[in-house]
């Protein structure tokens, strides 16, 4: 998109940000704060972003402090109020949401859910991001054997179907949280492994990256130097797609039996569990549902503004009214 | 077509001056007047090309010369009608042998484009479509506006090939563009670009990618097509060299303006404006090996901070109190007909 | 003539490639490269894409390894180096590569770009407080403003990009640098400036040059002497003057030749404007490789490799051409034009 500009519009893309103020000569800590600080006040500037972080930051703030406010409420039954439908205080505040076949709160039962979810998720998808991309840009920094090995270290995970190897594993091992959290990350991992090996092998055949290894700078100090960071954003936009897989993933197992046991509860289960009630209470699978959907794209949209944030080449594009953006759509050539 | 070019050549400035020039008064090809184009940003509009005044004869070529960013470029996709959706032409006419290119619809000048002029650009292998044979894209052309079939497009296709001096075109003529060296490319370019015998051939830095050795044969090329088809060539190059060497007037391009134009010969032997003769200063000829060359300071303005006054003000050394108040006009300089500079002190640059 | 700080002797280098037309699968970039460069010289490397000067300037930095061939650098070959020696060599040889968009990292500030060599070094400028005075003298000296270090290299335009490349090149106080296309990619008006900047930093500085150029202007005005190169070897090296006026080797009149001049005297000169084009490194013709293109190529120049002949020159330098059938003065140019047209 970038190269389609014309030379006076590149021309002019150049001074991206210039909010930094001149002349501060201080190194370190003063501009990282500086950054940061910028960083948030393009966060206000984009109204989709914003709304993302409050959204991921309810969730986060649900996850850790909800289920002690809750107590004993997801798990306490009481038949007088089964099946209650929603979006009534008719029952009191605890049954706003609506209550299973058992009684109990949905409200309660999704606070405490989104703490195991997430407990699952999200150690899942970091411990895949950290292992597979550091390998990645091992791999394509040294090409050669390292790369060739790991590529097919990578194949065979990949060709083998995720879900059956965490069903045949779960069987054999007990069905724990821990065990969970480890296949999903197993079978993940090439997806790292694959996206940073590519970049990196393409980014160690760029000039800096020449010129770092003419001052004798080491491979390590290089990939930490010139490649992570421009790697970096690549693969988080990637682990927020990934963290929707996880949690779908998650819910699959815990369909199956072999994931989250009963009395835990976890989003995915909780759609499962819900599914035979479609017809009748459609608020035990919808509402879990959408809790998995606004997540993950709210995990998204915040993965995208970031990627874009983060690079100064890129960072102009924030600037740009949203009608810009699409409206700019190749033109036919005239040329014959 | 019509048939204005005689229309257009008597409404030209006179050049029935000197003998020499009486001797190579052409007809005029294509006549710019006050071109402007304007690019939107994020920072609003900016004008890339400001007024821009030049005409180009058949069997001449005619230089537009600056540096990046300068809109000479910009001023050639302008003439093409191939802009980017974010630039708009703004003002001014373009009369391809009388026929006002600016206001025509887009479906009138896409008509008009293949027999009226041909571009090359700078960048043949992103130029030509790597997934077509060259006798594909270069037959395009005839079947499109001759209504030719495949077989007659290819062979016109082959016959192009050996006019721009490609081997076996027979054989070659199957294969496809990254199968060719970049000369050869190039060459196949510009075949597309002359294959309708166009009156007008706009060169976008034809020879900027190449080696010094095969440049010299495009550019024998691009001489040889132009005797032939009596086009006017309009060579855009950022190469003082070049231009000495092909071109016969040039137009010498400064933050989207014209700053200067006339006769290569006159133009670079005695320039009537400071930033061409900071340009010729800036070669490294005729020198001392390692001696202080004549830079000019700074660097362009950026198209959001053109100033008010002279685009030159804050790079030129003659600069006055009224360069920054008012824009000087391109006005004729040296008594010439065919010499013009944009500066208010154009008679006191000497070429010492 | 200035002592040999750095000589170079019999440098090849070969790749290895996806099969090409005739099977070949060996691609000699570099074929037996003799060079020296003297303390506080500049020497010119002229060639056309492909003729390997960019192999020569990677090899030398040590981001190939050549197979075989020495170079000697006050009685070391860095080749067999290793460690910390290998470091002190990397310090003393620089490098400022030819295009100054991709050769910074966008996402550092000026300051850091420049102040990259020494995270390796640490020696060299131990506390922050004197790796942060260096970068001000640094940006100093390539003329840019103190304020200029916090910047990111969008903010800069081509030419002060190329300056920071100069600043970090300089940043570990080598003896050599080089310089791949230092100007090609500038506008003519900023080329003359950093060009002017490169020849104050080499008086005050006293580094020696290896400059890499395509433009033989450009290279006439800075390089004490110069190399043309062809297909991997170097065909002809010799003073800048003598190489300019009198040039031996047919490629190097054909490329003096086709150099467009600013000259608008109006005298028509001749022109050798030379047959096809540079033949595939791959196949490299049998023999003297420009034979191909030559006009002056008989049936010896098929069979043999010319030997570099040490030709007269009037003011006592070196002048070595790899010709048969060397051009022994202008005059042999104008005829060889009138027969090449």
């Amino acid at each position: 998109m970038q190269t389609s500009l014309t030379e006076g519009a590149a021309a002019e893309q150049l001074p991206a940000d210039t909010q930094q103020p001149e002349g501060s000569n201080k190194a370190g800590k003063e501009s990282k704060q500086n950054g940061k600080l910028n960083l948030f006040r393009l966060l206000l500037k984009d109204r989709f972003a914003t709304v993302s972080a409050v959204i991921l930051v309810f969730v986060g703030l649900t996850a850790i402090l909800g289920p002690a406010l809750m107590g004993d409420l997801a798990t306490r039954q009481n038949l007088l109020f089964a099946n209650k439908a929603p979006f009534t205080f008719a029952h009191g505040w605890e049954y706003f949401l609506g209550s299973d076949s058992l009684g109990r709160s949905m409200l309660a039962r999704l606070v405490v859910a989104s703490r195991t979810t997430l407990s699952v998720a999200v150690p899942a998808v970091a411990v895949a991001l950290v292992i597979g991309s550091l390998w990645g840009v091992w791999a394509g920094y040294h090409r050669g054997w390292r790369e060739n090995v790991s590529m097919r270290i990578a194949d065979v995970i990949m060709s083998f179907p995720s879900l059956l190897l965490a069903v045949v594993v779960l069987y054999v091992f007990s069905p724990s949280a821990a065990n969970i959290v480890l296949i999903l990350a197993l079978t993940r991992l090439p997806i790292y492994l694959r996206t940073a090996r590519a970049e990196s092998a393409e980014l160690q055949s760029r000039t800096f990256v020449d010129a770092a290894r003419t001052f004798g700078a080491k491979p390590s100090a290089i990939i930490v130097r010139h490649v992570i960071p421009v790697v970096l954003p690549t693969l988080l936009t990637l682990a927020t797609l990934e963290f929707c897989y996880v949690m779908l993933a998650e819910s699959s197992l815990s369909f199956l039996g072999i994931g989250i046991q009963p009395p835990d509860v976890s989003w995915g289960l909780m759609v499962s569990q819900g599914r035979q009630y479609l017809q009748t209470a459609w608020w035990l699978s919808i509402f879990p549902g959408a809790a998995i959907v606004v997540t993950t794209i709210a995990a998204n949209v915040l993965a995208a503004w970031l990627r874009i944030a983060t690079d100064p080449a890129q960072r102009w594009r924030l600037a740009l009214p949203r009608k810009r953006l699409i409206a700019r759509i190749p033109v036919k050539e005239t040329q014959p | 077509m019509k048939t204005a070019a005689e229309q257009a050549s008597s409404k030209c400035p006179v050049t029935a001056g000197t003998p020499a020039v009486q001797a190579k008064a052409r007809d005029v090809v294509l006549q710019v007047r006050d071109l402007a184009v304007d690019i939107r940003t994020h920072r609003g509009t900016v004008r890339a090309v400001n007024s821009v005044r030049f005409e180009a004869r058949a069997g001449e070529t005619l230089a537009l010369l600056g540096e990046s960013g300068c809109g000479k470029s910009m001023t050639a996709k302008a003439l093409a009608g191939i802009m980017d959706p974010v630039c708009d032409l703004a003002d001014g006419q373009i009369l391809l042998n009388g026929t006002d290119l600016a206001a025509l619809s887009p479906k009138e000048r896409l008509k008009f484009a293949g027999p009226g002029l041909g571009i090359v650009f700078q960048d043949a292998l992103t130029a030509l479509n790597p997934v077509y044979t060259v006798g594909t894209q270069l037959g395009e052309a005839f079947r499109i506006h001759r209504g030719l079939n495949a077989k007659q497009a290819r062979l016109e296709a082959i016959d192009l090939m050996k006019r721009v001096g490609i081997p076996e075109p027979e054989s070659r003529v199957n294969s496809y563009p990254h199968q060719f060296s970049g000369g050869m490319r190039q060459r196949i370019l510009i075949a597309m670009a002359v294959a309708l015998n166009p009156r007008l051939l706009i060169a976008d830095e034809p020879t900027t990618a190449l080696d010094v050795t095969v440049q010299a044969q495009i550019m024998q090329l691009l001489r040889t097509l132009r005797e032939e088809g009596q086009m006017a060539v309009i060579l855009i190059t950022h190469d003082l060299a070049v231009v000495a060497e092909e071109a016969d007037s040039v137009a010498v391009m400064y933050a989207g303006n014209v700053v200067e134009s006339g006769p290569v010969s006159e133009v670079f032997a005695d320039p009537r404006h400071p930033y061409t003769k900071g340009l010729l200063e800036s070669v490294p000829v005729h020198l001392e090996r390692g001696a202080q060359l004549k830079s000019i300071p700074g660097s362009p303005p950026e198209l959001h901070h053109i100033p008010a006054g002279c685009v030159y003000q804050s790079r030129c050394p003659l600069v006055q109190d009224i360069c920054r108040a008012e824009r000087p006009a391109l006005r004729a300089v040296d008594n010439s007909p065919t010499r013009t500079a944009a500066c208010h002190f154009s008679e006191e640059i000497t070429n010492a | 003539m200035p002592e040999p700080l750095l000589a170079i002797d019999g440098l090849t280098k070969t790749f290895h490639v996806a099969k090409s037309a005739s099977g070949n699968t060996r691609l000699k970039a570099l074929d037996g490269i003799r060079l020296t460069v003297g303390r506080g010289e500049t020497l010119g490397l002229v060639g056309e894409s492909g003729c390997g000067k960019s192999t020569l300037a990677r090899t030398l930095m040590m981001l190939e390894t050549p197979d075989e061939g020495t170079v000697t650098f006050e009685g070391t070959n860095p080749f067999g180096l290793r460690g910390k020696e290998l470091l002190n060599w990397r310090r003393r040889v620089q490098m400022v590569f030819q295009d100054p968009f991709a050769s910074l990292n966008a996402r550092m500030n000026a300051a850091d770009i420049i102040a990259e060599p020494w995270a390796t070094h640490r020696s060299l400028y131990p506390t922050s407080r004197a790796r942060d005075a260096r970068v001000r003298e640094l940006l100093h000296m390539v003329g840019l403003r103190p304020s200029d270090a916090r910047k990111s290299p969008q903010e800069f335009s081509g030419g002060q990009r190329q300056r920071i490349g100069i600043a970090r090149a300089l940043a570990l106080n080598p003896d050599v640098i080089i310089l791949d296309e230092p100007v090609s990619a500038l506008d003519l008006s900023v080329q003359a400036q950093v060009l002017n900047l490169l020849n104050e930093l080499q008086k005050e500085l006293g580094v020696s040059y290896i400059f890499i150029s395509h433009d033989l202007t450009v290279v006439r005005h800075v390089a004490d002497r110069v190399a043309v190169m062809y297909l991997g070897r170097i065909i002809e090296s010799g003073a800048t003057e003598e190489v300019f006026d009198h040039p031996k080797h047919p490629y190097t009149a054909a490329l003096m030749s086709a150099s467009p001049k600013l000259d608008v005297s109006g005298t028509p000169r001749d022109r050798i404007v030379l047959r096809g084009e540079l033949p595939s490194p791959l196949d490299p013709p049998s023999g003297c490789r420009f034979r191909t293109r030559c006009w002056k190529a008989q049936d010896i120049c098929a069979e043999v490799p010319p030997e570099p002949q040490v030709l007269a020159a009037p003011d006592g330098t070196r002048h070595v051409a790899e010709c048969h059938f060397p051009l022994d003065s202008i005059k042999g140019l104008t005829g060889a034009a009138a027969t090449a047209l």
